[in-house]
Protein backbone atom coordinates (compact mmCIF):
# COMPACT_ATOMS: atom_id res chain seq x y z
CA UNK A 1 0.00 0.00 0.00
CA UNK A 2 1.21 3.32 -0.99
CA UNK A 3 1.14 5.80 1.77
CA UNK A 4 0.99 9.55 1.01
CA UNK A 5 3.70 10.85 2.94
CA UNK A 6 2.16 14.44 3.02
CA UNK A 7 -1.08 13.53 3.67
CA UNK A 8 -0.01 11.44 6.64
CA UNK A 9 1.65 14.45 8.19
CA UNK A 10 -1.10 16.38 8.14
CA UNK A 11 -3.10 13.36 9.76
CA UNK A 12 -0.97 13.01 12.74
CA UNK A 13 -0.39 16.75 13.45
CA UNK A 14 -4.34 17.33 13.48
CA UNK A 15 -4.24 14.26 15.68
CA UNK A 16 -1.63 15.69 17.53
CA UNK A 17 -3.61 19.12 17.80
CA UNK A 18 -6.99 17.79 18.85
CA UNK A 19 -5.43 16.00 21.63
CA UNK A 20 -3.23 19.11 22.46
CA UNK A 21 -6.46 21.26 22.44
CA UNK A 22 -8.13 19.53 24.97
CA UNK A 23 -4.87 18.83 27.01
CA UNK A 24 -5.33 21.73 29.60
CA UNK A 25 -8.56 20.54 30.04
CA UNK A 26 -7.72 17.26 30.29
CA UNK A 27 -4.99 18.05 32.96
CA UNK A 28 -7.23 20.13 34.44
CA UNK A 29 -9.93 17.93 35.18
CA UNK A 30 -7.71 14.84 36.38
CA UNK A 31 -6.29 17.55 38.59
CA UNK A 32 -9.52 18.41 39.86
CA UNK A 33 -10.75 15.37 40.10
CA UNK A 34 -7.46 13.96 41.70
CA UNK A 35 -7.80 16.91 44.75
CA UNK A 36 -11.84 16.81 44.99
CA UNK A 37 -11.00 13.12 45.95
CA UNK A 38 -8.89 13.67 48.60
CA UNK A 39 -10.98 16.56 50.07
CA UNK A 40 -14.40 15.66 49.76
CA UNK A 41 -15.01 12.35 51.30
CA UNK A 42 -16.98 9.69 49.91
CA UNK A 43 -20.00 10.76 52.33
CA UNK A 44 -20.50 13.64 50.50
CA UNK A 45 -20.92 11.67 47.05
CA UNK A 46 -23.39 9.49 48.62
CA UNK A 47 -25.25 12.69 50.31
CA UNK A 48 -25.91 13.77 46.08
CA UNK A 49 -26.37 10.69 45.07
CA UNK A 50 -29.04 9.36 47.10
CA UNK A 51 -31.82 7.19 44.52
CA UNK A 52 -31.96 6.06 41.31
CA UNK A 53 -34.43 8.26 39.96
CA UNK A 54 -32.37 11.63 41.34
CA UNK A 55 -29.01 9.78 40.71
CA UNK A 56 -29.93 10.05 37.10
CA UNK A 57 -31.26 13.60 37.19
CA UNK A 58 -28.20 14.23 39.06
CA UNK A 59 -26.06 12.44 36.48
CA UNK A 60 -27.25 14.29 33.78
CA UNK A 61 -27.00 18.05 35.22
CA UNK A 62 -23.70 17.40 35.98
CA UNK A 63 -22.92 16.23 32.78
CA UNK A 64 -24.61 18.46 31.09
CA UNK A 65 -22.75 21.62 32.86
CA UNK A 66 -19.35 20.40 32.32
CA UNK A 67 -17.88 19.79 29.13
CA UNK A 68 -15.09 18.60 27.19
CA UNK A 69 -13.28 15.59 25.68
CA UNK A 70 -15.17 12.42 26.35
CA UNK A 71 -11.97 10.56 27.43
CA UNK A 72 -12.41 13.29 30.84
CA UNK A 73 -16.09 11.72 31.04
CA UNK A 74 -15.31 8.25 31.55
CA UNK A 75 -12.40 9.05 33.94
CA UNK A 76 -14.50 11.02 36.17
CA UNK A 77 -17.83 8.29 35.69
CA UNK A 78 -14.88 5.69 36.60
CA UNK A 79 -13.83 7.69 39.64
CA UNK A 80 -17.92 8.48 41.03
CA UNK A 81 -17.97 4.49 40.35
CA UNK A 82 -15.36 3.61 42.67
CA UNK A 83 -16.83 5.74 45.19
CA UNK A 84 -20.08 3.82 44.86
CA UNK A 85 -22.07 6.30 42.66
CA UNK A 86 -24.22 4.29 40.81
CA UNK A 87 -24.19 3.21 37.22
CA UNK A 88 -27.41 4.94 35.88
CA UNK A 89 -26.36 8.04 37.24
CA UNK A 90 -22.44 7.54 35.78
CA UNK A 91 -23.97 6.67 32.54
CA UNK A 92 -26.18 9.52 32.55
CA UNK A 93 -23.47 11.76 33.33
CA UNK A 94 -21.36 10.64 30.33
CA UNK A 95 -24.12 10.79 28.40
CA UNK A 96 -25.08 13.63 28.63
CA UNK A 97 -21.27 15.04 28.79
CA UNK A 98 -21.24 14.89 24.90
CA UNK A 99 -25.08 15.01 24.18
CA UNK A 100 -25.88 18.42 25.83
CA UNK A 101 -23.51 21.37 25.81
CA UNK A 102 -24.05 24.40 28.20
CA UNK A 103 -20.45 25.65 27.22
CA UNK A 104 -21.15 25.33 23.18
CA UNK A 105 -24.70 26.70 23.31
CA UNK A 106 -23.91 29.91 21.96
CA UNK A 107 -21.96 28.61 19.00
CA UNK A 108 -24.71 26.31 18.23
CA UNK A 109 -27.23 28.59 18.35
CA UNK A 110 -25.40 31.21 16.49
CA UNK A 111 -24.89 28.46 13.96
CA UNK A 112 -27.68 26.16 13.84
CA UNK A 113 -29.99 27.92 14.69
CA UNK A 114 -31.61 29.15 18.44
CA UNK A 115 -34.64 26.68 18.33
CA UNK A 116 -32.74 23.99 17.11
CA UNK A 117 -30.22 24.63 19.72
CA UNK A 118 -32.38 24.66 22.81
CA UNK A 119 -34.61 22.04 21.39
CA UNK A 120 -32.02 19.98 21.12
CA UNK A 121 -30.07 20.59 24.08
CA UNK A 122 -33.47 20.02 26.13
CA UNK A 123 -34.32 16.76 24.97
CA UNK A 124 -30.76 15.42 25.18
CA UNK A 125 -31.04 16.30 28.65
CA UNK A 126 -34.07 13.72 29.35
CA UNK A 127 -32.82 11.49 27.08
CA UNK A 128 -29.95 11.06 28.64
CA UNK A 129 -31.58 9.46 31.19
CA UNK A 130 -33.68 7.68 29.18
CA UNK A 131 -30.40 6.00 27.36
CA UNK A 132 -28.35 5.27 31.53
CA UNK A 133 -31.93 3.40 32.82
CA UNK A 134 -32.44 1.13 29.08
CA UNK A 135 -28.61 0.53 29.23
CA UNK A 136 -28.18 -0.33 32.84
CA UNK A 137 -31.89 -2.13 32.51
CA UNK A 138 -30.47 -4.01 29.91
CA UNK A 139 -27.34 -4.58 31.20
CA UNK A 140 -28.74 -6.06 34.57
CA UNK A 141 -31.16 -8.34 32.55
CA UNK A 142 -28.40 -10.36 30.81
CA UNK B 1 -13.10 29.47 17.01
CA UNK B 2 -9.94 26.97 17.77
CA UNK B 3 -8.17 29.28 19.76
CA UNK B 4 -10.94 30.60 21.53
CA UNK B 5 -11.98 27.20 22.66
CA UNK B 6 -8.35 26.05 23.57
CA UNK B 7 -7.86 29.08 25.81
CA UNK B 8 -10.48 28.26 27.76
CA UNK B 9 -9.14 25.00 28.63
CA UNK B 10 -5.71 26.82 29.92
CA UNK B 11 -7.77 29.48 31.73
CA UNK B 12 -9.65 26.45 33.15
CA UNK B 13 -6.44 24.75 34.16
CA UNK B 14 -5.35 28.18 35.74
CA UNK B 15 -7.91 28.09 37.87
CA UNK B 16 -7.20 23.74 38.93
CA UNK B 17 -3.37 25.01 39.39
CA UNK B 18 -4.98 28.21 41.55
CA UNK B 19 -7.41 26.11 43.56
CA UNK B 20 -3.63 24.00 44.28
CA UNK B 21 -2.19 26.83 45.33
CA UNK B 22 -5.18 28.01 48.26
CA UNK B 23 -5.19 24.17 49.43
CA UNK B 24 -0.61 24.51 49.57
CA UNK B 25 -1.49 27.47 51.97
CA UNK B 26 -4.09 25.53 53.79
CA UNK B 27 -3.32 22.22 54.15
CA UNK B 28 0.24 21.39 52.28
CA UNK B 29 -0.49 17.57 52.93
CA UNK B 30 -3.64 17.30 51.27
CA UNK B 31 -2.02 18.56 48.01
CA UNK B 32 0.90 15.94 47.98
CA UNK B 33 -1.83 13.37 48.56
CA UNK B 34 -3.80 14.99 45.81
CA UNK B 35 -0.64 14.84 43.45
CA UNK B 36 -0.21 10.91 44.45
CA UNK B 37 -3.94 10.44 42.87
CA UNK B 38 -2.93 12.00 40.00
CA UNK B 39 0.11 10.45 39.27
CA UNK B 40 -2.39 7.28 39.66
CA UNK B 41 -4.43 8.37 37.09
CA UNK B 42 -2.12 9.40 34.58
CA UNK B 43 -0.18 6.25 34.84
CA UNK B 44 -3.87 4.60 34.04
CA UNK B 45 -4.59 6.84 30.89
CA UNK B 46 -1.30 7.60 29.13
CA UNK B 47 -1.26 4.11 26.83
CA UNK B 48 -4.84 4.80 26.17
CA UNK B 49 -3.90 8.27 25.23
CA UNK B 50 -1.33 7.01 22.86
CA UNK B 51 -3.63 4.63 21.61
CA UNK B 52 -6.26 6.59 21.00
CA UNK B 53 -3.68 9.17 19.18
CA UNK B 54 -2.75 6.85 16.57
CA UNK B 55 -6.33 5.68 16.10
CA UNK B 56 -7.13 9.66 15.70
CA UNK B 57 -4.33 10.16 13.10
CA UNK B 58 -5.63 7.11 11.07
CA UNK B 59 -8.93 7.86 10.92
CA UNK B 60 -8.03 11.10 9.81
CA UNK B 61 -5.46 9.87 6.92
CA UNK B 62 -8.63 7.65 5.45
CA UNK B 63 -11.63 9.85 5.94
CA UNK B 64 -12.18 13.04 3.75
CA UNK B 65 -14.23 15.52 5.25
CA UNK B 66 -15.50 16.25 1.72
CA UNK B 67 -16.75 12.27 1.55
CA UNK B 68 -18.84 13.22 4.53
CA UNK B 69 -20.57 16.47 2.65
CA UNK B 70 -21.39 14.78 -0.11
CA UNK B 71 -23.25 11.29 1.56
CA UNK B 72 -24.39 13.57 4.35
CA UNK B 73 -25.93 16.24 1.79
CA UNK B 74 -28.11 14.10 0.21
CA UNK B 75 -32.02 13.83 1.29
CA UNK B 76 -33.15 10.12 2.02
CA UNK B 77 -35.34 8.21 4.08
CA UNK B 78 -33.64 5.23 5.92
CA UNK B 79 -30.83 5.50 4.39
CA UNK B 80 -30.06 9.37 5.24
CA UNK B 81 -30.36 8.19 9.08
CA UNK B 82 -27.99 5.22 8.80
CA UNK B 83 -25.59 8.04 6.98
CA UNK B 84 -26.27 10.19 9.94
CA UNK B 85 -25.56 7.99 12.62
CA UNK B 86 -22.31 6.28 10.66
CA UNK B 87 -20.98 9.93 10.01
CA UNK B 88 -21.67 11.12 13.47
CA UNK B 89 -19.52 7.93 14.52
CA UNK B 90 -16.55 8.41 12.61
CA UNK B 91 -16.50 11.99 12.49
CA UNK B 92 -13.52 13.47 15.12
CA UNK B 93 -12.47 16.47 16.79
CA UNK B 94 -14.03 18.77 18.88
CA UNK B 95 -18.20 19.02 17.86
CA UNK B 96 -18.00 22.65 17.43
CA UNK B 97 -15.53 22.14 15.08
CA UNK B 98 -18.45 20.65 12.91
CA UNK B 99 -20.87 23.31 13.67
CA UNK B 100 -19.78 25.54 10.66
CA UNK B 101 -19.84 22.26 8.43
CA UNK B 102 -23.44 21.18 9.33
CA UNK B 103 -24.79 24.94 9.38
CA UNK B 104 -23.64 24.91 5.21
CA UNK B 105 -25.56 21.19 5.14
CA UNK B 106 -28.61 22.91 6.49
CA UNK B 107 -28.69 25.86 4.16
CA UNK B 108 -28.07 23.00 1.30
CA UNK B 109 -31.09 21.06 2.40
CA UNK B 110 -30.25 18.80 4.88
CA UNK B 111 -33.07 17.41 7.34
CA UNK B 112 -32.40 18.95 11.01
CA UNK B 113 -33.64 16.08 12.05
CA UNK B 114 -30.31 14.28 10.44
CA UNK B 115 -28.17 17.22 12.18
CA UNK B 116 -29.02 16.18 15.53
CA UNK B 117 -28.91 12.36 14.72
CA UNK B 118 -25.55 13.33 13.34
CA UNK B 119 -25.06 15.30 16.65
CA UNK B 120 -25.75 12.89 19.34
CA UNK B 121 -24.08 10.09 17.40
CA UNK B 122 -20.74 11.90 18.03
CA UNK B 123 -21.12 10.87 21.60
CA UNK B 124 -19.69 7.35 20.13
CA UNK B 125 -16.08 7.45 19.12
CA UNK B 126 -14.43 4.28 18.03
CA UNK B 127 -10.92 5.64 19.17
CA UNK B 128 -12.29 6.14 22.60
CA UNK B 129 -14.17 2.74 23.08
CA UNK B 130 -11.05 0.92 24.59
CA UNK B 131 -11.20 3.58 26.62
CA UNK B 132 -14.31 3.56 27.39
CA UNK B 133 -14.37 -0.58 27.78
CA UNK B 134 -11.61 -0.03 30.21
CA UNK B 135 -13.81 1.74 32.53
CA UNK B 136 -16.79 0.52 32.01
CA UNK B 137 -16.60 -3.29 30.46
CA UNK B 138 -17.55 -4.59 27.12
CA UNK B 139 -20.89 -5.35 27.46
CA UNK B 140 -21.55 -1.75 28.45
CA UNK B 141 -20.02 -0.39 25.64
CA UNK B 142 -22.30 -2.64 23.68
CA UNK B 143 -25.39 -2.11 24.90
CA UNK B 144 -24.71 1.65 25.16
CA UNK B 145 -23.88 2.30 22.10
CA UNK B 146 -26.81 0.30 20.16
CA UNK B 147 -28.80 2.10 22.90
CA UNK B 148 -27.64 5.62 21.77
CA UNK B 149 -27.98 4.80 18.17
CA UNK B 150 -31.51 4.00 18.35
CA UNK B 151 -31.94 7.29 21.01
CA UNK B 152 -30.45 9.48 18.38
CA UNK B 153 -33.27 8.48 15.64
CA UNK B 154 -35.83 9.52 17.87
CA UNK B 155 -34.06 12.57 19.25
CA UNK B 156 -33.94 13.06 15.68
CA UNK B 157 -37.66 12.75 15.01
CA UNK B 158 -38.35 14.61 18.41
CA UNK B 159 -36.51 17.82 16.97
CA UNK B 160 -38.16 17.54 13.36
CA UNK B 161 -41.56 17.83 14.99
CA UNK B 162 -40.62 20.38 17.75
CA UNK B 163 -38.56 22.14 15.22
CA UNK B 164 -40.11 21.64 12.03
CA UNK B 165 -38.87 19.43 8.86
CA UNK B 166 -36.65 22.13 7.28
CA UNK B 167 -36.21 21.13 3.16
Amino acid sequence: MNLDKQKLKQSVAKAGKALWNSFPILLGVILLVSIITVLIPTSAYSFLFRNNFFDSLMGSTLGSILAGNPITSYIIGGELISQGISLVAVTAFIVAWVTVGLVQLPAESMLLGKRFAITRNITAFILAIVVAVITVGVLTLI
Amino acid sequence: MTSEKSYTGWYFLLIVIAIYAIVLFIAPDKVLKSLGVFVGIIVKVIPIIVLVFILMAVTNYFIKPSFLVKIMGKKSGVLGWIIAIITGIISTGPIYMWYPLLADLKKKGVRQGLIATFLYNRAIKIPLLPMIILYFGLPYTIILTIVMMIISVIQGLIIEKLVGVKK
